[in-house]
């Protein structure tokens, strides 16, 4: 019953609390830029604003495609509101961003296509952390039951702190979250500061309401991230919350420090952390702990 | 509700300008005039963009081009000429490869003399825009109305 309750309070508080989060980065990042900077409500005013314009379409099937990713997106974040398995979880995130590449190469535009390819990639990237990720969480949570869990319920209900046996998987995943909130070294996808480079990347072709539902579908997006990496200090709520701003705050600053990376680059980084830091922690957890 | 006033975004086209236009154009993105604290945006894509600015004057090489970033912006849209030669063609007028300003080619909304137009005077500009485009929206929306019956 209760995590129905969360599932519910997610699909209606994330876009909110999504998209006041975009508000604040924008104004963070301004400021330390030297700017003034948006209102804090700016990113809603955006997304107001593109339903409020006309809707170019170049193919009618990349408006189901999008349709289908900002659905999957919530069933991902819903699914790990309520508890449910963090493997499906995993696989269904990666499943909403294949809709969103597939909604790309159907619009037929070479800058759509070179987005899409660097989508793939980023898709690339960010998996294999991620997934060892979950299987540390699974090694973890044997030391408390004795069979072990998949289920987000069970990990978030340890009380055995999380971080103390993963801190590489941790960093690992901080890593590759920069990845998946557009941030800018690996901002190759959407060109998100570069705005010219490849005029729009995935989202080059769409406009007016489908661009918002991409807006929208990535505020749950960063929601459920940040939700991911409250799970390491879930023993302790307050912990939680402090370590999940100071992680936001780190990715705006890494954002605003570091200038883009090719994709050769994004892939090898990546795939080294998730090999060193994240097979390491799970080796040292199987030799120390035999779990 | 008036959102589009609270999030322009914009397209900067350089249609054969001297750079001078340009120059002052992203100047106005910079920390001292920083025209993000009016939510304007500058992407480089006419399918998300709302304000078209074009910098220079036309000549026959650039009529399609900038035909073409104009058609594929989505409605409500409006066009700013920045600089004299964008909206008269300046001291290029009598040449050869000018075809003049901007309004040639297509319909402008606003225009901002100088040379080159100073910051100040390009947001000035631009915010006068934002007022015609509240109107296109009511415009557009009563022709979308009008369509359905």
């Amino acid at each position: 019953m209760m995590n129905a309750f969360y599932a519910i309070g997610y699909m209606i508080l994330a876009p909110f609390l999504g998209g006041l989060i975009a508000g604040i980065d924008r104004k963070i990042t301004a400021r330390m830029q030297g700017r003034v900077g948006p209102p804090i409500l700016q990113p809603f005013y955006d997304v107001l604003k593109l339903f409020e314009k006309e809707k170019v379409v170049v193919t009618r099937s990349q408006n189901y495609y999008v349709l289908c990713y900002v659905v999957f997106m919530v069933f991902t974040g819903a699914l790990f509101f309520s508890g449910g398995d963090i493997l499906l979880v995993v696989f269904a995130l990666t499943l909403s961003h294949i809709f969103l590449i597939l909604g790309a190469y159907a619009s037929n535009s070479p800058y759509s296509y070179i987005g899409a390819e660097r989508e793939l990639l980023q898709v690339m990237a960010f998996e294999p952390m991620i997934v060892i990720a979950t299987i540390g969480m699974y090694m973890v949570t044997k030391l408390a039951i004795p069979k072990g869990s998949f289920y987000v319920s069970d990990i978030a209900s340890l009380t055995i702190p999380l971080i103390l046996y993963l801190p590489g998987i941790f960093l690992g995943l901080i890593y590759v979250i920069t990845i998946k909130l557009r941030k800018s070294p690996f901002d190759l996808s959407t060109s998100h500061h570069a705005h010219q480079e490849i005029v729009k990347g995935v989202t080059t072709e769409f406009s007016g309401s489908t661009l918002g539902r991409i807006e929208v579908a990535h505020w749950y997006e960063t929601v459920l991230l940040l939700a991911f990496v409250y799970l390491f200090f879930s023993f302790n709520p307050l912990m939680g919350v402090i370590a999940v701003l100071l992680v936001y705050l780190l990715e705006i600053f890494i954002d605003n420090n570091y200038p883009r990376v090719k994709w050769q680059m994004l892939l090898k980084s990546s795939w080294l952390v998730a090999l060193i830091l994240g097979m390491a922690n799970i080796a040292l957890l199987y030799y120390v702990r035999g779990v | 509700m008036p959102y589009l006033k609270k999030s322009p975004w914009i397209i900067h086209y350089d249609a054969s300008s001297c750079n001078g236009c340009d120059i002052e154009v992203l100047a106005c993105l910079t920390p001292m005039y920083d025209v993000e604290r009016f939510g304007i945006v500058n992407t480089g894509n006419p399918k998300h963009a709302d304000i078209f600015v074009i910098t220079g004057s036309i000549n026959e090489q650039n009529v399609e081009v900038v035909k073409n970033i104009y058609h594929q912006m989505p409605e409500p849209k409006v066009v700013v000429a920045v600089g004299i030669c964008a909206t008269s063609g300046g001291v290029f007028q009598e040449c050869y490869n000018i075809k003049g300003g901007v309004d040639k080619v297509i319909p402008v909304d606003v225009y901002v003399p100088g040379c080159a137009a100073r910051p100040e005077s390009i947001i000035d500009g631009i915010v006068k825009a934002l007022g015609i485009l509240e109107k296109r929206k009511e415009e557009h929306m009563k022709k979308a109305v009008e369509a359905k019956q």
